[in-house]
């Protein structure tokens, strides 16, 4: 009994737990496919996949993109190159001197990101007038002050994720190497590095993703190559769109496959190292596709998400949302008017029982047939409110009626975005 | 078949700061040999290897190899290959990478490899097992692919540092054989590190008894074993009674000691010590276990001790008295079992009598730990 509360109470905070994980991104997901120009998840209006469109149009947001690529490669470069010097002189140095040399190294990550981008640009700016060196000289240069910025904490990070596995490298490996003949740049190609490599990977992905995210120190450093985080930042202030929606489920969309990929491939790494602890030496690149699945949900799910993604990208090219979208703000255009036009009924009846109050006012004061006057209103909007729901169903010919009105009171912004939406 | 090539160490020294691991050292390593460092733990065995291989730089001296001042060469330069402490097989490569990466250092194409590494498999008796990796190998297995590695670089001495050690002792008397009969068979020198005695002896053509930095007594197993140099040497390799004393007179080769214990008794003085003892010198005479006898009651003499026997055991092919001894040392004495019956003694004061050129004189000195 007692247990089962227990095991209700875990999965329910689960369930919160990962609806405040991911209900944003599932929301913010949802927004990319609605057609309203202000991203909404409800209501939902019209499944629409304009928005990847106008993503893919805007030429500040590829520009962005293709900076950020550009910054992101050049941190990762810079930086795991760093981290790995740096990981080597911890192992190398004597204990006494470690502790220090550690927090130096590891100070940058504490550092406000804003502190190092000033610094950097106020540095960089000395040593580029200290040569004697113009504005448009490299070391002024947006894309070499960004990478230079984001690596000095990025930096650290590879170090940390090196340094961790550099602890389980066995130096006595590098001198068996030595002593087979090797040279110090052998055995550091040949031994070291090999055991290294999936630390670099995890630490050249991490350098990737932290420099692509980075606001603080590129806002500083950037110049004439505003990254995709600036260009976003730099949109909001006029508003956003869904296309940034689009955007970030694309990226969402990245990042899971990413996830699922390496997942399914460490699944299928530990299966064949398994099966050759059975004795049996399979060919690696024998692997076949069924067996690649067989009790890898990772890999089913890869498998999942890319046919979901094909199948999306394929109805994308073949829908067309016109025809619901104009549905819509045909609908939405006659629900201004239903409003429009009570309000109008309001006001006539408004204006009616003002003089009629007048008229009483003038003769004697009788309060009694108040009600009765109230359900005199409530007949007047009858027919309005009924006509309201039989209007959504038939197109109507009113609207050609009434529309002078709707252009009227369009700036009540009872209309607010299916106007800006259409056009 | 060549000689080989020999070894040379020349008042060799290593500091570490103040600390000396390796103190004044000269040893000769004829070409061919099977040669052993014996010592306790952390008396510089490994010290003396890495200075052979390279990656040590002595503090003072020379180590020579083949005649030639090595100062100043790598280890990837040096004609020697080691066999660490903890194999240090490459944990990402196949046992025929492995092999022979020397021969990847080389330049050597992957199907020569394939080759090589084919042949050396063979000779460790692991022909098929190429395409594995050495996590996936028993420790004996990876013993022998660290050999093969090793000997794949065509070393002219090869090093090895107390390779058998993680083994266990079945796997271990049976590599012991399956080294020495490598090592007959390639005919390069071999330098084995030990703390295991048993492995000295039955191995080596020459062993060195090191302690704490100091190399005590080179020699073959019989002279170490028989002619101990020093107390440690006669404490360390093999079990050894010990009786303190101090020389009362030394005649030639042999010498009386009035021992603390046991009165008078006479001992041969070891080779190493001839000459070198005098008169009131103080002494430790060893007698082994399997030397000292039981005599007839009320025997006395020079060569006669009594012992209060404390408790036997059966040992199989021996039967073990033991008593009191020194300082809290226990005097054994080890009968072969020939099929005769054994007493009991135990409770019994006995009368033990040895043979003049079985009991052995040196220096008084430190002693092994047991
Ligand atoms: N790099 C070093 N720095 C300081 N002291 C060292 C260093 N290497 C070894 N020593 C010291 O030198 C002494 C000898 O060490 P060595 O490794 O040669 O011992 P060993 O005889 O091989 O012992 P074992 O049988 O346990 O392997 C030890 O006391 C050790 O603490
Ligand atoms: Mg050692």
């Amino acid at each position: 009994m007692n247990n089962k509360i227990l095991r209700i109470s875990i999965w329910v905070y689960l369930g919160l737990f990962f609806a405040y994980l991911l209900g944003p991104l599932v929301i913010m997901s949802a927004t990319a496919f609605n057609s309203p120009g202000f991203p909404r998840a409800t209501p939902w209006e019209c499944l629409t996949f304009e928005w990847f469109g106008a993503l893919f149009q805007d030429e500040r947001i590829l520009n962005g993109i293709w900076n950020s690529v550009l910054v992101g490669l050049g941190t990762v470069t810079l930086s795991v190159a760093m981290g790995l010097a740096g990981a080597l002189m911890l192992t190398q140095i004597s204990a006494k001197v470690r502790s220090v040399y550690y927090t130096i190294i590891i100070a940058p990550i504490l550092i406000p990101g804003v502190v190092l981008g000033i610094s950097t640009l106020v540095f960089w700016d000395r040593i580029n007038r200290m040569l004697g060196l113009g504005a448009d000289s490299f070391l002024s240069n947006g894309l070499f002050l960004t990478i230079i910025g984001q690596s000095t904490f990025i930096a650290s990070y590879c170090m940390l994720v090196l340094v961790a596995r550099l602890q389980r490298y066995d130096m006595v490996q590098t001198e068996a190497a030595l002593d087979l003949g090797a040279s110090h740049a052998q055995a550091f190609r040949k031994i070291l590095l090999p055991f290294m490599r999936p630390a670099i990977a995890s630490a050249g992905v991490l350098a990737f993703l932290a420099s692509f995210e980075n606001y603080n120190t590129t806002t500083f450093t950037f110049g004439e190559y505003p990254t995709l985080t600036i260009e976003l930042a730099q949109k909001v202030r006029y508003g956003i769109t869904p296309a940034i929606s689009a955007l970030a489920f694309i990226i969402v969309l990245l990042t899971v496959f990413g996830a699922l990929a390496n997942e399914a491939n460490i699944k299928r790494k530990e299966r064949i190292a398994e099966a050759r602890k059975e004795g049996a030496l399979p060919d690696v690149k024998g692997i076949s596709l069924p067996g690649f699945l067989r009790g890898n949900p990772a890999a089913v799910l890869l498998v999942l998400l890319a046919i979901g993604t094909i199948t999306v990208v394929g109805t994308a090219t073949a829908y067309s949302p016109a025809q619901c979208i104009a549905d819509v703000k045909e609908t939405k255009r006659l629900e201004a008017e239903q409003r429009i036009q009570e309000l109008r009924a309001k006001r006539e009846a408004d204006r009616a029982k003002q003089k009629a109050e007048q008229g009483e006012e003038a003769e004697t004061q009788q309060s009694t047939p108040k009600p009765s006057n109230n359900s005199g209103f409530g007949n007047v909007f009858a027919p309005t409110t009924l006509s309201d729901d039989e209007e959504e169903g038939a197109e109507a010919p009113e609207p050609s009626n009434n529309s002078g009105f709707g252009n009227v009171f369009d700036p009540d912004a009872l209309q607010e975005d299916d106007q800006s939406n259409s056009e | 078949m060549s000689a080989g090539v020999g070894v040379d160490l020349e008042n060799l020294w290593i500091r570490f700061g103040d600390f000396v691991a390796v103190r004044d050292a000269n040893v000769h390593i004829k070409g061919g040999d099977f040669f052993s460092f014996l010592g306790p733990s952390g008396c510089g065995k490994t010290t003396i290897l890495r200075a052979v291989s390279g990656f040590l730089d002595p503090s003072e001296g020379k180590v020579l190899i083949g005649g030639n001042n090595m100062i100043g060469i790598g280890p990837n330069k040096r004609p020697t290959a080691l066999i660490f402490q903890n194999l240090a097989l490459f944990p990402l490569m196949k046992v025929w990478e492995n092999i022979t990466f020397s021969m990847e250092i080389r330049g050597a194409s992957s199907a020569e490899r394939r080759k090589r590494a084919d042949e050396l498999l063979d000779m460790i008796a692991l022909p098929d097992q190429g395409d594995k990796f050495p996590s996936e190998l028993s420790g004996g297995q990876r013993q022998r692919v660290a050999i093969a590695r090793a000997l794949c670089a065509e070393p002219d001495v090869l090093l090895l540092d107390e390779p058998l050690s993680a083994l266990d002792l079945k796997l271990r008397q049976h590599m012991r054989t399956e080294l020495r009969e490598i090592q007959k068979r390639v005919g390069i020198t071999f330098i084995y590190i030990t703390h295991d005695q048993g492995e000295a002896l039955t191995m080596s053509d020459d062993i060195a008894v090191m302690r704490a930095g100091v190399i005590d007594q080179i020699g073959d197993g019989k002279a170490i074993y028989n002619d101990p140099a020093t107390a440690f040497a006669a404490s360390f390799v093999g079990e050894n009674n010990v009786f303190r004393g101090k020389i009362k007179q030394v005649n030639g080769g042999e010498a009386l000691i009035s021992t603390n214990r046991s009165g008078d008794l006479v001992a041969r003085i070891s080779s190493a010590n001839q000459g070198k003892l005098n008169v009131g010198d103080d002494a430790m005479m060893f007698i082994r276990p399997e030397a000292l006898a039981i005599a007839p009651d009320g025997a006395s003499g020079d060569h006669f001790v009594t012992a209060n026997v404390t408790h036997e055991e059966f040992e199989g092919n021996s039967y073990n008295i033991f008593s009191e001894g020194e300082g809290g040392k226990e005097i054994k004495v080890s009968i072969p079992n020939l099929g005769q019956s054994f007493e009991n003694h135990t409770g019994q004061s006995i009368t033990l009598e040895y043979e003049t050129k079985n009991a052995v004189v040196v220096p008084a000195g430190e002693l092994a730990a047991e």
